[in-house]
């Protein structure tokens, strides 16, 4: 039914209509009719900001369950990096990954020599790149939409380098398939992801390709199960744990993780959508340009900040941070080949396939005069407004609101500072004093409701 | 034209106020953006007035802005008074500056502000008079593109 897929749903069941997630929907996409949240569909990024939101639950995550394994031959997990910060300093992603075998994976495939080897293709493609700067990660998916929805001039800008994990799933099937001698749609790939907008990664590639991976798991699904799957799990030496590691890789589930591994490159890292938001109008203004490359996620400290995590986000990221700084101390270096990963990129190998299309809201009307003429009606509506955004028409702002007037989605009706004027009216219609003092009273206990929800 | 499709808003600019600096040409970006303006000229747009708004802010008292937008011309105009420009021809070299050392610190002040300006702009026109302040006249083509 509709164009773009989205990894979030809202369960109207749920849904009190209690506006908080349209006021941090960071690109307004949020309204509130007739008491429940709706999403208009081509503004959404997926940023999952209004997940956390919700006091009711009532914003659904969309990722596969469990019971999706049964459809595949033979299963691969991929967790992020991100599911290495969840637990205390002992245990290390080997036995973790030993966890997640025993939860009915036939395999687990440890990210972050990936991540580290992409972490190197980052840096080939910097050096040889002479456009227009900075280049911007497309680690974060919520991110790359920000750009194809509001920031499309920006689109080139992407770094076209294949995801660890779609490189990774790409891989891995290649060579199972080789080694088990089945086909490679009989091995499923299976994400365990710190958040929801992986998923439409998955589900609609912004690069219109098609992905690697078969599907998301949230952390936060296979958390309990994984703790109790680890217990028991015999652990090898902490410093023999410490030996796989790639130091490179494990960065990646923090903000400022790429940037560490680009020594030499002017870098840049942001994390949260509202911070990304001020970055991207810099950008656009001409400001950046001495930057080579940006590093932006749309959860606050990176993938550990993700709404499907478990672990507070700024414990989880210093645990990575921790965990760095112990494989440094210890010099340990687990790191992919750098010749080996030259090689392979002069041979495309970590190119993406297709290319980011930009997806632009579409503007007011498809005609420029009657869009000049209705975006003067918007603002002339702006002007008649409070301007207090107090959301009680359903909008995030009265800005959002006028721009709905415009396109007929609201009527002017829905704004309550209209409602004295209505009432007045009214109660002119209706002959005598009475009448008059009952519509006092009515509207004032109108008007105090917005201002009690002020926060 | 009929003044039912030109769309015309004015934006108060003060000198000094760096912390807000960039507003304007964040408000005029997603006024384009909305009307569907070519995001070719969108970003050259944004540049052009992100460098006249920057000037308002490091050299004049307080400046307007205005925008006008027809179906063919998107018109910037920015007036601003001030100390003005003693000469427009240096003022319009590339790295000439007359900018602070405090100014430069915070990246600004390289000498490519009006030069950009023109180099973005379809048509560029400045006017100043030493002492009172500085006129720009920053224009777009808009009729060579069809809206999207």
């Amino acid at each position: 039914m509709s164009q773009y897929f989205h990894s979030i749903r809202i369960d109207t069941e749920k849904c009190e209509g209690r506006m908080k997630c349209m006021r941090v929907c960071p690109t307004r996409a949020i309204r509130v009719r007739n008491g429940k949240a709706t999403i208009i569909e081509e503004k959404c990024i997926d940023c999952g900001e209004c997940i956390t939101a919700c006091p009711h639950n009532a914003i659904v995550p969309l990722t596969d369950p469990f019971g999706e394994l049964s459809k595949f031959q033979y299963t691969v997990a991929i967790p992020s990096p991100a599911l290495y910060a969840q637990f205390g300093r002992e245990i290390l992603p080997e036995k973790i990954l030993s966890g997640i075998k025993k939860l009915g994976f036939d395999s687990a495939f440890d990210l972050a020599l990936t991540c580290g080897e992409v972490s190197f293709a980052i840096q080939e493609y910097l050096r040889d790149y002479k456009g227009p700067k900075p280049l911007i990660s497309n680690a974060c998916p919520a991110v790359v939409r920000l750009i194809q929805v509001n920031y499309p001039e920006l689109i080139d800008q992407l770094i076209p380098i294949e995801l660890p994990r779609e490189l990774a799933g790409r891989e891995i099937k290649k060579k199972l398939s080789k080694k088990l001698k089945i086909d490679e749609n009989k091995i499923g790939a299976f994400y365990l992801t710190p958040c929801p907008v992986k998923m439409i990664s998955i589900k609609q590639p912004a690069e219109k390709g098609k992905s690697f991976l078969d599907g998301a798991i949230s952390i936060a699904d296979i958390y309990g199960p994984l703790l109790s799957a680890m217990e028991g799990i015999e652990k090898s030496s902490y410093r023999k744990a410490l030996e796989s590691i790639c130091i490179l890789g494990v960065g990646w589930a923090m903000v400022g993780g790429i940037c560490r591994t680009l020594r030499l490159k002017n870098s840049m890292a942001v994390s949260g959508l509202n911070e990304i938001i001020k970055v991207f109008d810099d950008i656009e203004r001409g400001k950046l340009r001495n930057i080579d490359f940006i590093e932006a996620y749309s959860c606050l400290q990176g993938c550990v900040g993700g709404s499907l995590t478990v672990e507070n986000l700024y414990t989880s990221y210093n645990k990575i941070l921790n965990l760095i700084e112990t494989l440094e101390f210890e010099q340990i270096k687990a790191c992919p080949d750098i010749r080996e990963v030259r090689k392979l990129y002069s041979q495309n190998y970590f190119l993406i396939k297709g290319k980011f299309e930009p997806r632009p809201l579409k503007p007011l009307d498809k005609d420029l005069a009657k869009a000049i003429k209705k975006r003067k009606l918007k603002e002339e509506i702006n002007e008649s407004l409070p301007k207090i955004d107090c959301g009680v028409c359903g909008a995030p702002t009265c800005l959002a609101f006028a721009e709905d007037v415009v396109l007929g989605d609201a009527s002017l009706t829905d704004c309550i500072f209209d409602l004295p004027n209505i009432i007045e009216k009214i109660s002119k219609e209706l002959s005598g004093s009475h009448n008059e003092s009952v519509s006092l009273n009515l509207d004032r206990s109108k008007i105090n409701k917005p201002q009690k929800k002020k926060e | 034209m009929n003044d039912e499709y030109v769309l015309s808003q004015k934006f108060k600019i003060k000198g000094g106020d760096f912390s807000n600096a960039g507003r304007t040409s964040t408000s005029i970006k997603e006024i384009l953006k909305e009307i569907g303006i070519d995001p070719s000229i969108v970003i050259r747009a944004s540049i052009a007035v992100y460098e006249a708004e920057m000037n308002v802010v490091m050299y004049a008292n307080k400046g307007m802005v205005t925008l006008n937008i027809t179906p063919v011309k998107l018109h910037l105009k920015l007036e601003d008074e001030g100390q003005g420009i003693a000469d427009i021809d240096q003022a319009m070299k590339e790295g000439f500056s007359t900018a602070t050392h405090e100014m430069r610190e915070m990246g600004f002040g390289a000498g490519m502000g009006l030069p950009n300006i023109k180099k973005n702009a379809d048509r560029f026109k400045i006017a100043s008079r030493l002492g009172e302040g500085t006129t720009l006249d920053i224009i777009f083509c808009l009729n060579k593109t069809g809206n999207k």
